[in-house]
């Protein structure tokens, strides 16, 4: 029986041989991790078409992940979006609160295949790092995850988690303090260790066969959402909205309506305090083609290839890369790409709250502010699916801060009500 | 104008017609300021550096460890551009006549423009480049324009590349091949690693005209006549750029790296 939610993709949307996406992808790697890479490549092809991988992995996302996930219309909160129907696609209710264990799962299979104990990871937001820790606990496997320092510090209860799993937390003080630096450090790690550690990427960046390999175990959120909405709304949405730090929430939504050339496919990028401030990580509105983490895409960089620092309220979306399957999307017109900012991310983090009882993460929200707008341009018949990739308690410092929920600020209360008040009066 | 390709094998050459293996030292530019790595580097020449290996830092070194980080981060803070690396390579080659090749990561070239980058480093008077996360089959354009203006193209093999690669490896590449003694980043380490030999050898048996230098790690005299003892050069980065980070001033710097490279050439030279 074929899987049913493990779903690589079809033949005729896979990458060249060398892992080009048109001009976008490659292997630009040390020698030294050329043959560990190799191996993931074969190791990866062979697990494709074994049925028996296919069975595990389907086993693993129905009884311990929880899917299919569910498809949730909120309509209180499309009011605010021109009144388009909106339908979430719950990501965040997958075990460990997000996507990421989508693609964890299936690399933790692999790691097993090639008979490495050592598994490392970076994580951003902390949301990847939770994944990878859950599966070595899972499976018995050494688990090191490296994160930015600063993100440590912003996203403090996913690095209690980790360890809480038995994972070993490194914070990396390099660079700017965030994932690229992560990223860094544990390419430094495998190249020392790659004899008997898997590096287990985290998004659809990095070198031939990450983008595409990772791509294929989220590739399920798409397929998935597309069958639930044609049950629920009996036709393909007019948008799939996505937010894209390294892309991989939004490939896994975008991919399975590639064919569908009706569906705009719509990837909200963090602009931070703005674009035009340069403060902001919208690496596809502002970057330019380029090499970082193994592979050419677009990238946040200077006149002479040096990488800029990005900036982003959200941890997981705070990186000057993106994964060479976005950057094909965007420059064949396929996909489309807009920033949001810190403060719109953060208004319709608070509007999802309130109007649904949904608390989004900040990463995801960027995506429901993206949604607010494109549902004002699409109008009353407008359809739209957003990818809400991970659940907001991680964020709930950040975001206590941002509102001023906590105790010692006096005028929460008062806050509130005020607020809410204009949350309502800006639906009519 | 063509760069210094020959004179680079012609050096490698002397030194293997003295019996010995070169000594070949690294150094970013920008370090501690553009003037200071420039009067760096002809310390570690007047010390006994047959060759030097200008680094040209990056914001993002993968492959190096913290010590060449940090004086990669110094550099750039202090505004270091390619321009400053090409008056470095200039500056270097003319004070000295020895060959001086480039090592950096591909993005920098890339988004500098490969013809623009190698036309400026031949005019330099450069020797070649080393460009680490560039593999063979990512290579064509670069060595297409590298060998049009006279530049060699070094690449980097490691213990875990397999002998089909290395051949496709040696085929491609010019001036030497550097062989990584160990899996890891840059730094210094206690011991060489027992798998440098091995990856010498397996290197040479698929191109016997190609010199084999061996890098990563090495960083005392003895550790120096080892390597010698197999390989056609010893390189040595880190052990340089701590010698300078640990100095209490620009000139006691200056005197220890000029220092090391005085112990590093009796190095290359006793062969244990």
């Amino acid at each position: 029986m074929p899987s049913q939610f493990f779903i690589p993709d079809p033949e005729g949307q896979t990458p060249s041989p060398e892992g080009y996406f048109g001009a976008f992808g490659g292997k630009f790697i040390p020698e030294a991790l050329v043959a560990a890479v190799d191996e993931v490549a074969v190791e990866y092809d062979k697990a494709k078409h074994d049925p028996e991988f296919a069975k595990e992995l389907d086993d693993l996302l129905v009884h311990y992940t929880g899917r299919p996930s569910s498809l949730t219309e909120v309509p209180r909160f499309a009011e605010h979006a021109g009144g388009a129907r909106i339908f979430l696609k719950r990501e965040d209710l997958n075990h460990t609160g997000s996507h990421k264990i989508n693609n964890v799962l299936g690399q933790a299979l692999l790691t097993r295949r090639m008979g490495k104990t050592r598994v490392i990871a970076e994580t951003g937001a902390g949301q990847h790092g939770v994944a990878t820790a859950t599966a070595c606990a899972l499976f018995g496997l050494d688990c090191t995850i490296y994160m930015g320092e600063i993100d440590t510090q912003r996203q403090a209860l996913n690095v209690a988690r980790m360890r809480m799993l038995g994972a070993e937390v490194i914070a990396v003080k390099s660079g700017s303090r965030t994932l690229k630096d992560a990223i860094n450090e544990a390419f430094r790690d495998w190249v020392a260790n790659v004899d008997h550690t898997h590096y287990l990427f985290g998004t659809v960046a990095g070198p031939h066969p990450f983008p595409a390999m990772v791509r294929d175990f989220h590739r399920v959120i798409g397929v998935e959402a597309r069958r639930q909405l044609l049950e629920r709304a009996g036709r393909l949405p007019d948008a799939a909205v996505a937010c894209v730090g390294g892309g991989s929430n939004a490939i896994g939504l975008f991919h399975a309506f590639i064919p569908d050339a009706d569906v705009r496919l719509i990837g909200c990028e963090p602009a931070g305090h703005g674009v035009e401030t340069g403060e902001h990580a919208a690496t596809l509105t502002a970057g330019e083609p380029g090499i970082l983490h193994g592979s050419r895409s677009y990238v946040l960089q200077d006149d002479e290839g040096q990488i800029t620092e990005p900036y982003s309220i959200s941890a997981g979306l705070d990186y000057p890369g993106i994964g060479p399957e976005h950057s094909y999307l965007k420059d064949s017109g396929r996909g489309e790409y807009r920033a949001i900012t810190d403060d719109a991310a953060m208004q319709a983090l608070r509007l999802l709250s309130r109007t649904e009882g949904i608390i989004p993460a900040i990463e995801s929200a960027h995506a429901l502010a993206g949604a607010l707008e494109v549902g004002k341009e699409l109008g009353r018949d407008g359809l739209i699916v957003v990818n809400l990739s991970g659940r907001g308690d991680k964020d709930m410092d950040t975001a206590a801060r941002y509102f001023g929920l906590y105790d010692t600020d006096a005028e929460v209360a008062a806050d509130a009500d005020t607020d809410t008040a204009e949350i309502e009066g800006d639906a009519k | 104008m063509s760069g210094n390709i020959e004179l680079l094998g012609d050096t490698l050459a002397a030194a293997q017609a003295e019996g010995r293996a070169a000594l070949i030292a690294y150094l970013p530019a920008g370090f501690p300021t553009v003037d200071g790595g420039i009067e760096a580097i002809k310390a570690v020449i007047d010390g006994g550096a047959d060759v030097v290996e200008v680094g040209l830092p990056h914001s993002d070194p993968v492959l190096d460890g913290p010590v060449i980080q940090t004086a990669d981060d110094i550099a750039l803070r202090g505004g270091v551009k390619i321009a400053d690396v090409m008056r470095t390579v200039r500056e270097a080659h003319a004070a000295t006549g020895k060959p001086i090749l480039v090592m950096t990561y591909w993005n920098p070239i890339d988004r500098y423009g490969v013809e623009r980058f190698t036309a400026e480093l031949a005019e330099a008077g450069g020797a070649g480049c080393i460009l680490p996360d560039l593999p063979v089959q990512e290579s064509a354009l670069w060595r297409e324009h590298a060998e049009k203006h006279g530049l060699a193209t070094v690449f980097v093999v490691a213990p875990s590349s397999k002998d089909e690669r290395l051949a496709q490896i040696t085929a491609a590449g010019s001036g030497f091949v550097y062989a990584a003694s160990l899996m890891g980043v840059t730094g210094t380490r206690a011991t060489v690693s027992s798998q440098a030999q091995g990856l010498v050898e397996r290197t040479r048996a698929t191109r016997a005209d190609l010199p084999v230098c061996v890098g990563l790690g090495v960083s005392n005299a003895t550790q120096a006549a080892e390597v010698a003892g197999f390989a056609d050069g010893v390189i040595v980065g880190s052990a340089f750029v701590k010698a300078m980070l640990d100095a209490p001033d620009d000139a006691a710097g200056l005197e220890a790296v000029r220092a090391l490279a005085g112990d590093l050439a009796k190095g290359v030279r006793r062969q244990a």
